[in-house]
């Protein structure tokens, strides 16, 4: 048998039927359904008379637009379109009889931190959300990707998604990673490597030494944000670190299933020799803490440079960075660290698990933001807000001065109450700094949680070796 | 899906060109957590004043149209966005068939996933088609689909394309879904195979 990918071994072990022109319907494990992209799926359901098919493997949540202050349960908080659509959810969820973590839940959160932490996500599954961020629990070693919501119907209805198989492109980080240097990092420089579109038709696999070495919520960081680079999917091979985050989550196989899982688990890696047909190395070493000057996630730069001039650039993008510097407000030239932030935004599916906040808690116990500084932690998850009391985390936060915040997408989108204001500026730990993504003419820098809380301190983008 | 039946209906003449999406169904009607309903604001702004009373010569707003179940419309009808809110639209109103010389790309297809048929025809045809429209409630014309044919109220039969695999899934009534289910066989045996090796899934 000729060497296979884990892109391969997955895609192999899910295809339900295949058409003579490589059409096929790919079987979904698993589910996940938050209520903006799925009221118009399940009302297509009820016009059609039909109904989910496998509800035990649906999981629903409210994440995108639910409040994120106390007291949220009161309606009056949402705006009518927002209140709208979370009940839908809440009726829908119920009338067809998928699981379901209301808002008043403790386990409510981003769909994406909620799947990971309650098990529903394991190696080798494949997961679908109508909702792109999905690549995340790639990190895992399950083929997860984002969908449509006509896409979301057809998932409800028949348990499978009808595809054709991407190609595999590798990302490898050898080497170990600096100090100062986070998962974040990595996922911000490998896109500003290949660009938005470097990843488009593929299905990136990470690896190397540097991957290894990363938590699952460092993995589950770096897969979050394939989808900016434009890959359908990351992956991440399971390993012992996997094996050991999953075992004990309360939808994890137990007992005899367990070891059986575990079995079929470890088949599950790149066999030698295997074909990718697009490679890219990046050596850990060589990463800095980056952020992003711009309004395309590819627009990094490490800490320690300056805005670019657009005629650094060629072709169209003299243009794009031209408009992207002109709506930052920023001028060629300017060293990054002294750019100054208003606002601080650390949560979102790609930096809302408690490995970031405990970063974050390392950089600001003890002190103070600066005075004026709006800076909110938002956790992806009751679950990682109760954690982070527990340990004393939210105390190190309130002392500072941040705003801790219930769980939700919040900011991230702002299509709750939590937004940028016209001209404001944000260090953000989430994944997309488009124009207007967190409010109407709102700034964006993407950082790693570490280098949010440095901002948060001092009033501007830092690097956050000067304060280690 | 229902499926697309032979019949015989009303047609409304809409020469205008380039009817957007917009003007199908405006922005603010997109809210709605629904996909059914849009067809009271179908046309919204070309049929309803500000006060929400009807603006009189809008041909849908005429009595003899409407109950139309057929458009005549001028060329490019549905450009602009890739929504699906606009055949939702036109297809809650009741509008199963339109005919233009030329749709927009996602448009044509959304027609097709909704079950309704966007017939393509030149210029003369329309025209022909047009005139027959305008005669008003006694211009029934009738669709038949399986012959490709249209025949308008004065016995003329206009041959049409369509696509073979989509004119299928309009007969049958399948959308993208239906068509799947049709593999219901080979799903069901991947599920029990599937428990088989992997209990814990
Ligand atoms: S946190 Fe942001 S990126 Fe993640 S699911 Fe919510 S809105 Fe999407």
């Amino acid at each position: 048998m000729s060497p296979k990918t884990l892109y391969d071994k997955i895609w192999d072990a899910h295809v339900a039927h295949e058409a003579e022109d490589g059409t096929t319907l790919l079987y979904i494990d698993r589910h996940l359904v938050h209520e903006v992209t799925s009221a118009q799926a399940f009302e297509g359901l009820r016009m059609t008379g039909r109904t989910v098919r496998a509800p035990e493997k649906t999981i629903a949540v409210p994440d995108h637009n639910v409040p994120t202050t106390p007291g949220r349960e009161d309606p009056a908080q949402m705006t009518p379109e927002s209140r709208i659509q979370v009940a839908a959810l809440d009726t829908n969820a119920k009338e067809f009889g998928v699981h379901y973590y209301p808002v008043s839940d403790v386990r409510q959160g981003i769909v994406h931190i909620v799947g990971p932490e309650q098990g529903w996500t394991l190696p080798g599954m494949t997961v679908v959300c109508g909702d792109s961020h999905t690549a995340t629990h790639g990190a895992f070693g399950a083929l997860a990707h984002g969908i449509g919501t006509s896409e979301v119907e057809h998932v409800l209805a028949t348990q499978t998604l009808i595809q054709k198989k991407s190609l595999n492109m590798k990302v490898e980080i050898t080497g170990k990673l600096m100090p100062g240097v986070t998962a974040k990092d990595i996922t911000l420089a490998v896109i500003g490597e290949t660009g938005t579109g470097g990843g488009t038709g593929y299905v990136i696999e990470y690896c190397g030494e540097a991957i290894r070495d990363l938590s699952m919520e460092g993995r589950m960081t770096v897969c979050n944000m394939a989808i900016e680079g434009g890959a359908r999917a990351g992956l991440i091979a399971p390993d012992q670190t996997t094996y050991d985050y999953v075992k004990g989550r309360p939808h994890a196989p137990k007992g005899a299933q367990w070891e059986a899982a575990l079995d079929w688990w470890k088949t599950l890696y790149t066999d030698e020799g295997a074909h990718f047909d697009k490679v890219v190395t990046l050596k850990g070493e060589d990463i800095q803490p980056v952020v992003t000057w711009g309004t395309s996630p590819e627009d990094v730069l490490p800490i320690t440079a300056t805005v670019p001039f657009p005629e650094d650039f060629t072709g169209g993008k003299v243009e794009a960075a031209a408009r992207s510097i002109e709506y930052m407000g920023l001028t060629p030239g300017q060293k990054l660290t002294d750019i100054e932030i208003d606002t601080v935004f650390i949560g979102s599916c790609t930096n809302g698990r408690i490995e970031d906040f405990r970063a974050v808690a390392e950089v600001v116990k003890g002190k103070k933001i600066k005075d004026g500084m709006r800076a909110m932690i938002v956790p992806g998850s009751g679950l990682v807000r109760a954690q982070a009391e527990e340990e004393g985390l939210a105390d190190i936060f309130i002392e500072a001065g941040f705003e801790w915040r219930l769980a939700g997408c919040s900011m991230c989108l702002a299509m709750n109450p939590d937004q940028l204001s016209e001209g404001e500026r944000c260090a953000a730990t989430s994944n997309r700094n488009f124009e207007g993504r967190q409010g109407y003419k709102g700034r964006t820098h993407l950082v790693s949680p570490a280098m949010a809380a440095a901002a948060a301190l001092t009033g501007r983008l830092t690097d956050i070796r000067e304060l280690m | 899906m229902e499926k697309f039946e032979k019949f015989t209906g009303i047609a409304a003449p809409m020469p205008l060109v380039n009817i957007d999406t917009d003007m199908i169904i405006p922005k603010m009607f997109l809210k709605s957590i629904a996909r059914t309903g849009f067809g009271k604001n179908l046309f919204d702004e070309m049929r309803f004043n500000r006060d929400g009373t009807e603006i009189a010569d809008f041909v849908l707003n005429k009595p003899q149209y409407r109950k139309s179940e057929i458009l005549i419309a001028g060329d490019n009808f549905g450009c602009g966005s890739s929504r699906e809110h606009a055949p939702w639209a036109l297809e809650d109103f009741g509008i199963k068939v339109i005919v233009s010389t030329s749709f927009a790309d996602i448009f044509f297809n959304n027609c097709f996933k909704n079950g309704m048929l966007p017939v393509v025809l030149p210029q003369e045809q329309v025209d022909l088609l047009m005139k027959d429209a305008e005669k008003g409630e006694n211009a029934r014309m009738s669709v038949d689909l399986e012959a490709q044919e249209i025949t308008t109220s004065d016995g003329d039969v206009i041959k049409f394309e369509v696509d073979a695999f989509k004119k299928h899934c309009l007969l049958e009534g399948l959308d993208d879904i239906g068509l799947t289910m049709e593999k219901e066989a080979s799903i069901t045996s991947f599920e029990k195979a599937a428990e088989q090796a992997r209990p814990w899934v």
